[in-house]
């Protein structure tokens, strides 16, 4: 039995999570955030894993040959698709930061009066 | 809080969720020894009843089509959110880079970025087309076509500049094509209520495994997708490119 892809994953959302903590930068923090969700696509594929199986096509092989799990491969999409779209909107609310505070650093940021 | 201090409430934090993590991780089935009859099921299911050799593509375009619907979107809702949130605001306006200090030139592009960039544009569609058509026989489908497919209009921009890219790809065309592939997927969704009696059921004919056209309407979903996707990428790339374009007014904050 291996745990190493498990290791992995959990490695993945601590570091990720540590940057997001420590960053001094907002687009650094939204590359943070996407490790910490390639630990979930991680998770994932680790969970559905077959040994000596086949990835689930059966372009070529007959269609009896054992395969690994294609549903949390499908899932594995979705995620990505998700985690696209999250890194999209947060990097756009970090240009529209930049634009309103003039700074990308998280500690720099105060609560402005709001101007007429 | 200052960087000390929030260091050791990570430390305890992040220990803390350690701990939860493995916890959760020891009930996991072991590396390799997944015993998912459903997914098992699926595979086995889907060469004979779909004609579909890729079985991802076969649970996000047929048996669980509902939740692509979902996802996709997921992604129109992003599109408009990014479109929303770089809109060009009061007090900005768009102007070329020439614009600001007469006589200066924006550098070009060096020759060999132009060269590279221009010979991959045509294999990079080629290859995206590719992928969103066979999604059902082989890895690929709409959404890694379709992101496939905006790089192609990305590599415009590299090897000439964000006007060129523009006019390549202008943002009447690309709206519409997020619309339209939007739209057909709900309309295949509608399709199969018409005319096989439930929401997303096949409604086409199967054909035979390993054909183009076969897999009832997987490859219809794919292709609406594949045009939504490239869409709403080109889209959404074209919006963050413009905003190295916009000038701002000096008293506006």
């Amino acid at each position: 039995m291996s745990v190493l892809p498990y290791v992995v994953a959990a490695w993945l959302v601590l570091v990720g999570l540590y940057g997001i903590v420590t960053s001094r930068n907002l687009l650094h923090l939204v590359v943070c955030l996407a490790v910490m969700q390639s630990s979930s696509y991680l998770l994932l594929l680790s969970i559905g894993y077959v040994k000596d199986a086949e990835p689930p096509i059966f372009a070529d092989v007959p269609p009896t040959t054992p395969a690994v799990d294609p549903i949390v491969q499908a899932l594995t999409l979705t995620d990505v698709v998700v985690g696209t779209t999250v890194t999209a909107l947060l990097l756009a609310l970090a240009v529209q930061t930049h634009k309103r505070y003039g700074t990308l650093d998280p500690e720099e940021l105060r609560p402005k009066r709001p101007q007429a | 809080m200052n960087a000390r201090l929030r260091l050791r409430v990570f430390a305890v934090a992040g220990t803390a969720l350690f701990a939860a993590l493995v916890w959760g991780f020891v009930g996991l089935p072991d590396f390799g020894s997944f015993d998912g009859a459903y997914g098992q099921l699926l595979n086995r299911l889907s060469v004979p009843d779909r004609a579909s050799t890729d079985v991802v593509t076969t649970v996000n375009f047929d048996f669980r089509e509902f939740d692509t619907l979902g996802e996709e979107f997921i992604l129109f809702a992003a599109v408009v959110g990014v479109a929303s949130l770089l809109r060009t605001l009061r007090g900005e306006h768009v102007a070329t880079p020439d614009d600001d200090v007469p006589g200066r030139r924006v550098p070009e592009t060096s020759l060999v970025v132009g060269v590279t960039g221009t010979l991959l544009v045509a294999p990079t569609v080629l290859i995206g087309i590719y992928v969103v058509l066979h999604g059902h026989q082989t890895p690929g489908g709409g959404f890694q076509g379709g992101v496939i497919l905006a790089t192609g209009l990305l590599l415009t921009y590299l090897t000439a500049d964000y006007m060129t890219m523009r006019r390549v790809g202008p943002t009447a065309l690309i709206e519409a094509a997020e619309g339209a592939g939007a739209a057909g997927f709900v309309l295949i969704a509608i399709g199969g209520l018409l005319f096989a009696g439930s929401f997303f059921e096949n409604f086409l004919p199967i054909e035979t495994a390993g054909q183009l056209i076969s897999a009832g309407t997987i490859p219809l979903g794919n292709l609406a997708v594949g045009l939504a996707v490239t869409g709403g990428f080109a889209f959404m790339l074209s919006e963050f490119l413009q905003q190295t374009l916009i000038k701002r007014r000096r008293e506006v904050r």
